[in-house]
């Protein structure tokens, strides 16, 4: 852990691809063209433009790639409306990483993953989708239930119809909210698609979108016989510090940024319902 | 008074005619009082109290209060109903929902007061007459009210209510004060030594915002200095003009607005006179528009948002030497 | 333990203020302590405590992280931080003495705060037991004798002198440079104190408060209380309970574009403040009633679940006094006291 935490590091945008009309991935190395440092996946870094402000990001890239790191990021706010503004070779800070990560050389080896994820959702994931795909002698089967609003909504499409789907031994299920011209696959929401899909209930599911459709898609989950400590999913909430200092990203006695993001259900469940 | 204003409450709750009180609550002194809505009898019977110690203008409250469903019940003292009215008058109260009683007040301390004026360990109080004696960890005291009342009360400004549907107790009048004496004395320093006073006062601001969220003339949805956007959002003031700033930016938005409650003041947990600059507006609106007190009535037009052709031009600072 | 006669304060004063910068308790005109640079003229205050808590100076209210200046695309990172001069803060009384304990638990833990730490090599604490407790006073519902505070040094004054006892090497080598003011000594004379102050805390109104029923094992039923509406019903949603405060530690980091570059500072924050967790997608605690509980839930339950039991709240009673609507943690914890099951 680097001892000047609030200290940040140089990072330089190497790269920019428009995924969706809100969300773009940006790649970021050091100045010396190397990882500012290494992650697991699910762990988040904070972002900043000084001068414009300082965000927590989670690091979609896995930490199989050994050249960069990337980040999708949604336009949102102050700083993500300067981060879509601008071009390749700007220079950023970025400190981390931060968080518990998913418990990829845990709980999760061995297991047959369920990905659900909706939306920017899929950022996290990905992190955790190329890890395994990587070291896929480690995990069972992997299944990806993705959906968004429309197929133009759909984060790092390409990669999906390219590597994912064509890796065998990957299903990859996809949705999108209503039915458009060029788009013949699923139309629906993800809870109820996941619901139709009837996955088996050995799995072990990682879930992340936004709240309404990871409350729905929990329900689902659960009517479908799935446990709480099955599911994972990951938390957003307001941070300043990223190491359980600065006071605001608590739930319950948890901080998001030290203690998760990622979290079980049954631990979430012991805790207020305040995020 | 207390007895007879909790069976009014009573009476008014039990007829249906309000279906909640705004008043004050008890706490674990005797004099931590904390305003609060009483929803029954019972709540009422065990908490309700009116004594030397209830200070807390209640007006403020009244922009949440009186869009809540039904109509409240509110005790207001002379000086808050000065508040209310300007707050009914900015449409920030809605007043067909509020039932107001005048009450009473005869100036009201506070612990901290009680504490400057030398008192230690508070333990009971009794007021008599015109003196306060104070049971304390340390013995028995006895102060003179006048000595014991904060600065607002001191230079009350009014004994009569502006606003009510019903009157207890007697109806004061308007009082000539002193509450002006202190603003004099700054406008007769040189600018270096009103300076130095400002700072020596506004340095030991802790941008804590208990001025401003007290103030019953700051009730905007969302203040500039909780704007992001505004550059000026900063939670702690960063160097001596931001300490400036803040105040001085408030002490001009309530310009007009402000019927020197002294609530700003009162609040402050570093002693600062923020009511010091409120005043030299009022007293300067009082020189060149003639004697205005905002929140007197409900209708007339403020110096400030009026225009006549007697109204002075901006040329009387110079004038005026800079004062 | 150590005597000094009072009628050597000024030079004891003074030969610790040859050594290192030294800050003690001072009225102000408004007859309020806070504490000051000593320098000659200066004169401890006789009340009980500051206004504001001593946490300022390890944890000040502003304090510059790290400076940036941008040139183009390209960005340089500055470290502004010079080496800390070494300081003495005399008068601490038993409460925020216990303060700085709590501090530690948030700052020190890893990853340490460099800031924080820094700051704490370099200060000695020099605690002065209280005589004179007030109404507001409830130290010991958390297991402080504020008859004798922790310390580096504490010290006792007592009829015409000031008791003195080292508790570290730190506190030591302090005493070691006023050896030539004090002399060896009994403690009868602090014995005496202690036994009489220890009469009037058993006297105090909240000599019989605890906070015992609330901890981690609590969390939900205390946070699902219905109390909390009413509790927080008047609260101004102001910050001055959490500046008061010696163990609110909550802080934000902000920029400030100077023109010549940007600073990057962190402050003081308020969970009472509307934005403290508002981000673009909206905000967890959307009302006054959600952040006046964070702030008792933090104190009373959270920081104990994580720190073996310990409360955020050292009983000082700075809000007790403060509080514009006087609400405070004695009163919540009161009210809430029967819901902790």
């Amino acid at each position: 852990m680097n001892t000047e935490t609030l200290i940040p590091k140089l990072g330089v945008v190497t790269d920019i691809r428009i995924d969706t009309p809100d969300v773009k991935t940006f790649r970021v190395v050091g100045l010396d063209g190397k990882k500012v440092f290494e992650h697991m996946p699910g762990q988040c870094a904070m972002l900043s433009i000084p001068g414009v402000g300082e965000a927590m990001f989670s690091i979609t890239s896995s930490p199989t790639n050994e050249d960069f790191m990337e980040f999708s990021i949604k336009k949102c706010g102050c700083l993500t409306n300067w981060l879509h503004a601008m071009d390749v070779g700007q220079q950023i800070t970025i400190r981390g990483p931060y968080g518990n990560g998913f418990p990829v050389e845990g709980a999760l080896k061995g297991k047959d993953l369920l990905f659900i994820a909706g939306g920017i959702g899929l950022a996290p994931l990905r992190s955790v989708i190329n890890y395994v795909r990587d070291k896929r002698q480690n995990y069972g089967s992997i299944q990806i239930v993705y959906g968004s609003r429309s197929k133009e909504d759909l984060v790092d499409y390409q990669e999906i119809l390219d590597e994912w789907m064509a890796d065998e031994g990957i299903q990859v299920n996809l949705t999108i909210d209503r039915a458009q011209e060029g788009w013949d696959g699923h139309v629906g929401f993800v809870p109820n698609f996941v619901k139709e899909l009837q996955p088996d209930l050995n799995k072990t599911v990682l879930l992340c979108g936004p709240p309404i459709m990871i409350k729905f898609t929990l329900e689902g989950l659960k009517e479908l016989g799935f446990s709480e400590t099955q599911v994972y999913t990951t938390m957003e909430l307001r941070m300043k510090c990223g190491v359980g200092k600065c006071g605001r990203c608590n739930i319950g006695s948890k901080y998001v940024c030290k203690d998760g993001p990622v979290f079980r259900f049954d631990q979430l469940d012991e805790l207020p319902n305040e995020y | 008074m207390q007895a007879a204003m909790i069976s009014r409450a009573k009476e008014l709750l039990q007829g249906g005619q309000v279906q909640r009180v705004l008043g004050w609550k008890t706490g674990e002194f005797v004099y931590d009082i904390t305003p609060a809505v009483f929803q029954s009898v019972e709540e009422l019977e065990a908490e309700f109290v009116y004594n030397d110690f209830c200070g807390n203008n209640l007006s403020k409250y009244l922009i949440k209060e009186s869009r809540q469903p039904g109509k409240v019940l509110v005790f207001l003292k002379p000086c808050d109903t000065y508040s209310f009215n300007q707050l009914v008058k900015e449409h920030r109260i809605l007043r067909d929902n509020v039932y107001v009683i005048g009450v009473p007040c005869e100036g009201k301390t506070d612990g901290e007061t009680l504490k400057a004026a030398g008192v230690r360990g508070i333990l009971g109080l009794q007021a008599q007459g015109d003196r306060f004696l104070v049971e304390t960890l340390y013995g028995s005291q006895e102060l003179e009210k006048a000595q014991a009342l904060p600065e607002r009360c001191q230079n009350c400004k009014s004994k009569k209510h502006v606003a009510y549907d019903e009157l207890m107790g007697e109806e004061g009048q308007v009082l000539q004060s002193g509450r002006f004496d202190m603003v004099e004395k700054l406008e007769a320093m040189t600018p270096d030594e009103r300076f130095n006073f400002w700072r020596g006062e506004l340095s030991r601001c802790i941008r804590c915002n208990a001025c401003r969220n007290v103030c019953p003339a700051c009730s905007c949805e969302k203040c500039v200095f909780d704007n992001d956007n505004s550059g000026v959002a900063q939670k702690a003031a960063a160097n001596s003009f931001e300490e400036n700033m803040f105040h001085i930016i408030r002490a001009f938005h309530v310009a007009g607005r402000c019927t020197d409650c002294g609530e700003c003041s009162r609040v402050c947990p570093q002693n600062i006179p923020l009511h010091l600059l409120n005043r030299k507006f009022i007293k300067d609106i009082d020189t060149f528009y003639g004697d205005y007190q905002a929140g007197e009535d409900t209708e007339s037009r403020a110096p400030l948002t009026n225009y006549t052709e007697g109204d002075v031009e901006p040329s009387i600072v110079y004038q005026r030497g800079g004062n | 333990m150590q005597k000094l006669s009072l009628s050597k304060l000024d030079q004891f004063l003074e030969a610790m203020a040859a050594h290192q910068a030294l800050y003690l308790p001072v009225e102000d005109h408004s007859g309020q302590a806070k504490f000051q640079r000593w320098a000659p003229g200066v004169q401890l205050s006789s009340t009980l405590n500051t206004v504001r808590s001593a946490k300022d100076f390890f944890f000040p209210q502003t304090e510059d992280l790290v400076n940036f200046k941008l040139r183009g695309k390209e960005i340089e990172i500055i470290d502004p931080r010079t080496e800390h001069e070494d300081f003495v803060v005399f008068g601490v009384r038993g409460c925020d003495a216990r303060s700085f304990t709590i501090l530690d638990k948030v700052f020190l833990a890893d990853p340490v705060d460099t800031y924080y730490q820094s700051r704490r090599e370099h200060g000695t604490i020099v605690s002065l037991a209280c005589t004179r407790p007030e109404e507001t006073c409830f130290c010991t519902s958390f297991g402080i004798d504020p008859t004798c505070p922790q310390g580096d040094v504490t010290c006792w004054m007592e009829g015409d002198a000031l008791y003195l006892t080292a508790n570290t090497p730190k506190g030591e080598a302090l005493l070691a440079q006023v050896a030539d003011l004090t002399e060896a000594c009994g403690d009868e004379a602090v014995k005496a104190q202690q036994e009489r102050v220890s009469a009037i805390l058993k006297k105090l109104p909240l000599a019989n408060f605890s906070t015992k029923s609330f901890g981690g094992q609590v969390l939900m039923e205390v946070f699902d209380s219905e109390k909390w509406g009413t509790l927080s019903e008047s609260c101004l949603g102001c910050g001055t309970c959490t500046f008061v405060c010696p163990t609110c530690q909550c802080y934000d980091i902000k920029d400030m574009d100077t023109g010549h570059g940007v600073q990057r500072f962190r402050c003081w924050d308020s969970c009472m403040y509307s934005d403290f967790t508002r981000m673009a997608h909206g905000n967890p605690r959307l009302t006054q009633k959600e952040r006046f509980r964070q702030r008792f839930m933090h104190k009373l339950v959270y920081f104990p679940a994580n720190n073996n039991g310990e409360y955020g709240c050292v009983g000082c009673g700075r809000c007790l006094s403060k509080c514009p609507i006087s609400m405070n943690i004695v009163k919540v914890a009161k009210a809430l006291e029967g819901d902790c099951k």
